[in-house]
């Protein structure tokens, strides 16, 4: 028979584990900081109706992929100064269907909270906007230790609703479809960002908005049959 | 009865081991201490299911019978009484051979190890030798009776 003693100095030690797990349960769960994992194992759902991050018209005879990273510098550096001008000269104009696709590097820590940051935002249609406010705050957060509030922050300013973007930040919930868009870079080619897919060719970069008004113009002349 | 004890305080920690794992499954916590990174590609993989139930609840129900189970040996009136032993051999030896299962689709299928995983399958193996030894320990007092 064990004696009482040792017993209840079982008792006591049950309990210490007890609490002691069941605290740094709960402190896990009350400092909450999201984190997407890399390599996930990509199923159906994840790419399921899902073909990428689309502007402009559905029906444009051009449609140009994006693979950017957020935590790219070229990639900031084309989105704030040459996307404009595209957006104006040829999306607006019907000329062009922009399609963005994550190509999260793994030299970047953030890049893939970024993107998911983003894609949460797409849930609430606010893609875009957030899109654009996580490249023009590039510089900030990169150099922060973790900048899952920056990203909130930019979320709140572009008029999300917070609970649901928390709950869908710390779901993780699209890590998958993240690592798909990375997948598709890599199967057609793409080994650096920021690259773009016109027709069948992968372009390196683009030097500014008119080259590429000259090149679309180009496509639409070969594509477009003349009525 | 410091084997049944022990039971239970492997059992226990196997229960917080499998709540932890399935609250970052489910999005409660945003990452798992795991050097290699390897935890979050098997939580989020589709074999962190089995039979359509999440793997971690498999594994905080089992733990939770155990350490059930080994409470119950702790009484006085079941202390000499082999059934608690019987009972906990036959959970641990089924939860060894899927912990085994568990590791062999982390190292050929998935590709990646899980730490916590790992530390589950130790407690398992754990809980199991333990179960042997009360089995010892209580067989020759039953044999008299």
């Amino acid at each position: 028979m064990a004696g009482t003693s040792s017993l209840n100095r079982f008792y006591l030690i049950l309990l210490v584990l007890a609490v002691g797990g069941g605290g740094l349960l709960y402190w896990q769960v009350r400092r909450g900081v999201p984190s997407i994992p890399a390599n996930v194992t990509v199923t159906a759902a994840d790419t399921a109706g899902f073909q990428g991050y689309f502007l402009g018209n559905a029906d444009a005879p051009v449609v140009i992929t994006e693979y950017a990273d957020y935590q790219c510098p070229g990639c900031q550096t084309f989105d704030m100064v040459q996307f404009p001008d595209i957006v104006r000269q040829l999306i607006e104009t019907g000329q062009v269907r922009w399609r963005y696709r994550d190509f999260p590097l793994n030299m970047h820590p953030f890049a893939r909270l970024a993107a998911h940051s983003a894609a949460c935002a797409d849930d609430q249609d606010r893609y875009w906007p957030l899109h654009a406010l996580i490249y023009q705050g590039q510089a900030n957060w990169s150099v922060e230790s973790e900048p899952s509030g920056t990203f909130r922050g930019y979320a709140e300013k572009v008029g999300i609703d917070l609970k649901a973007y928390d709950a869908c930040m710390m779901s993780a919930k699209y890590a998958g479809r993240i690592q798909a868009s990375y997948d598709e870079g890599v199967r057609v080619g793409v080994n650096g960002t920021p690259t773009f897919l016109i027709g069948d060719r992968l372009y390196g970069g683009l030097s500014n908005s008119d080259a590429l008004k000259r090149l679309v113009d180009s496509l639409t002349a070969v594509t477009v049959p003349t009525p | 009865m410091k084997y049944r004890m022990g039971i239970a305080l492997l059992s226990l920690a196997g229960m917080l081991i499998s709540a932890y794992l399935w609250m970052f499954k489910h999005g409660y916590i945003g990452s798992l201490a795991c050097g290699t990174g390897g935890c979050a590609t098997v939580q989020l993989s589709p074999y962190s299911q089995f039979l359509g139930v999440d793997v971690a609840v498999l594994g905080f129900l089992a733990y939770a019978a155990l350490l059930g189970v080994a409470m119950l040996g702790l009484q006085p009136a079941w202390q000499e009484r082999r059934e608690p032993t019987r009972a906990v051999f036959l959970i641990s030896g089924g939860g060894v051979l899927f912990a085994a299962y568990l590791t062999w689709l982390e190292l050929f299928v998935i590709h990646a190890i899980c730490r916590w995983c790992v530390a589950s399958a130790v407690i398992i193996v754990l809980v199991f030798a333990l179960a042997l030894l009360d089995h010892r320990r209580v067989a020759p007092r039953a044999a008299l009776t």
